[in-house]
């Protein structure tokens, strides 16, 4: 098939950038989306011009990294990443544009690569959960019920890779963040520290410029990983909580204190 | 209080406000709406209920106290939901600084009313000043001598009503602000609910159905009073 493509081209963090066409004849539908971008590079590449830079990693559906917004749909028309999307999905004769996440804590480094270290920071901030090191727990020492690990698991598929803040009209990060949250309040072992790790992740949520949500559901509508609605409520509940349960705000860990104290 | 400032300092703070503020908002216009049907009672029923409101609360509020409580109440309300509303959309416009050049909404159609809550909420605003300066104060959409200020201790709140949609430019507004209202309690009370950590997987359907059936009620009833007069169902007692 042969397609058109309107990709975006920007230098650096500090340059603006702009939409640049491509024609790309003789593409095989069985190729997934990426494959096709490797073939236009490797065209570029001969012609002597500048490959279109652009992330991916594990090409499998796993690693998150592969995050395009492909006709104004994060990961385009499947559900699904953008490494799992084939080029079936499209006709011959398309034009597809191709943008970068965008996001103002997303900052694009080159083309279509984004950097999504503001992730990072939020789960730096309490995605996690603090244990002593000491010998291994017991097996099934903790018990668990199955709707508890279903829900949790369910939340726990999230892979980072962005798209929901990608898609919202508001720029938020209320998935993301909800489903990490989600995870850990929905398992015993993520008890103790509930509460502070709700306030601590929604503050470094928004310090990072992310927009508040006002229930689109244009995330969960892209999600690869199907994470529901479900986990913003929930990340909401347990805010409102936190503020009747614990007051202050308290970093965690080991050494946690309260207040900056 | 600390807890209360700290959570009001996240966006989902200020999400909980527009909830529990819409919340209030919510029980005021499906009770308004309510006591707006008894103009189908006749002009002596319509009357005697604006009469009886000023009394509400008796014998433990004395006369108009429990009246301008509520006003307060709602004034406030109204207040901390716009401030919150702005103060979110600003958040929300500089999150994405350059945007898509081809934007896809995936989301069904029915949704359309996510998309109006913030113009709908302006055209609201408007409505509710116009509605004040209107019915409750007789200064707009009236030929002389045709509203009677129920402030005097007589109450022609009938007639009020009728003179007022008899002016069909504005029973077109009064309907067109009361489907703005309808889309906006849509919405809003599903995302309140979400707002609230409320709603879930198993819930989300039946909390959709709720909204829907209290956006259509109290909308349709509203609606119903200019049409009737329009029509002349409802004429001048
Ligand atoms: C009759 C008056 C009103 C009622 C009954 C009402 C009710 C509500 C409710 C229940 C919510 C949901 C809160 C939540 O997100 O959890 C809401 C949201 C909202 N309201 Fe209102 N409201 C009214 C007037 C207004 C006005 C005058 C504005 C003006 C700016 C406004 C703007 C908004 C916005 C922007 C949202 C958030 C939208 C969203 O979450 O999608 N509302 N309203
Ligand atoms: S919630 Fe879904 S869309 Fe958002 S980062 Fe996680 S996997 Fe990606
Ligand atoms: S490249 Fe890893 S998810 Fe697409």
């Amino acid at each position: 098939m042969d397609l058109r493509l309107r990709i975006w081209r920007q230098k650096n963090k500090n340059t603006t950038g702009k939409l640049v066409t491509y024609e790309l004849p003789g593409i095989s539908p069985d190729m997934s989306f990426l494959e096709m971008l490797d073939v236009l590079n490797e065209r570029l590449i001969e012609q002597g011009e500048e490959p279109v830079a652009f992330d991916h990693d594990c090409r499998e559906g796993i690693c998150g990294m592969c995050g395009l917004v492909i006709n104004g749909v994060a990961h385009g028309p499947e559900v699904t990443t953008t490494c799992q999307l084939h080029m079936r999905h499209f006709k011959d004769g398309d034009t597809i544009t191709i943008e970068p996440w965008r996001a103002k804590a997303f900052p694009i480094l080159k083309d279509l690569v984004v950097d999504r270290s503001a992730f990072d920071r939020i789960i730096q901030a309490g995605g996690y959960i603090s244990v002593s090191t000491g010998g291994t727990p017991d097996a099934n020492a903790i018990l668990i019920s199955k709707e508890s690990a279903d829900a949790a698991m369910d939340a726990a598929a999230c892979i980072g890779c962005g798209a929901c803040v990608a898609a919202c009209p508001n720029g938020s990060a209320m998935l993301f963040t909800g489903a990490k949250i989600a995870h850990l309040s929905h398992l015993p072992q993520g008890q103790p520290e509930r509460y502070d790790r709700v306030r601590n992740m929604v503050q470094a949520m928004d310090a990072e410029g992310f927009g508040g949500c006002t229930n689109y559901g244009e995330c969960a509508a892209v999600c690869p990983k199907e994470i529901k609605l479900d986990v913003i409520a929930r990340m909401n509940g347990d805010l409102i909580k936190s503020t009747f349960l614990s007051s202050g705000t308290r970093k965690m860990g080991p050494n946690a204190t309260r207040n900056g104290k | 209080m600390t807890g209360v400032m700290t959570l009001y300092q996240t966006s989902i703070g200020k999400k909980v406000v527009m909830a529990v503020t819409g919340a209030i908002l919510l029980g005021f216009v499906f009770v308004h709406m309510f006591g707006n049907l008894k103009i189908y009672s006749g002009p002596v029923a319509l009357n005697e209920y604006a009469e009886q409101l000023r009394y509400l609360g008796k014998p433990i509020f004395g006369h108009e106290q429990l009246l301008w409580i509520a006003r307060v109440v709602l004034l406030g309300a109204v207040v901390m939901h716009i401030t919150s509303a702005v103060q979110l959309t600003m958040q929300s416009n500089s999150s994405r600084p350059l945007p898509y050049s081809v934007n896809t909404r995936t989301q069904p159609a029915y949704r359309y009313a996510s998309y109006t809550m913030r113009w709908g909420g302006v055209v609201l605003f408007l409505f509710i000043i116009f509605h004040l300066l209107h019915f409750t104060f007789g200064v707009v959409g009236y030929s002389s001598g045709q509203f009677v200020n129920p402030h005097g201790g007589v109450y022609e709140v009938y007639n009020n009503v009728v003179y007022g949609f008899m002016n069909p430019i504005v029973s077109i507004f009064y309907i067109a602000a009361m489907i703005a209202l309808g889309l906006h309690i849509y919405h809003g009370t599903w995302s309140m609910f979400q707002t609230l950590g409320i709603s879930n997987e198993k819930v989300s359907g039946t909390l959709r159905g709720f909204a829907a059936a209290l956006a259509l009620v109290i909308a349709l009833g509203n609606i119903s009073i200019p049409i009737a007069v329009l029509t002349g169902i409802i004429g001048l007692s």
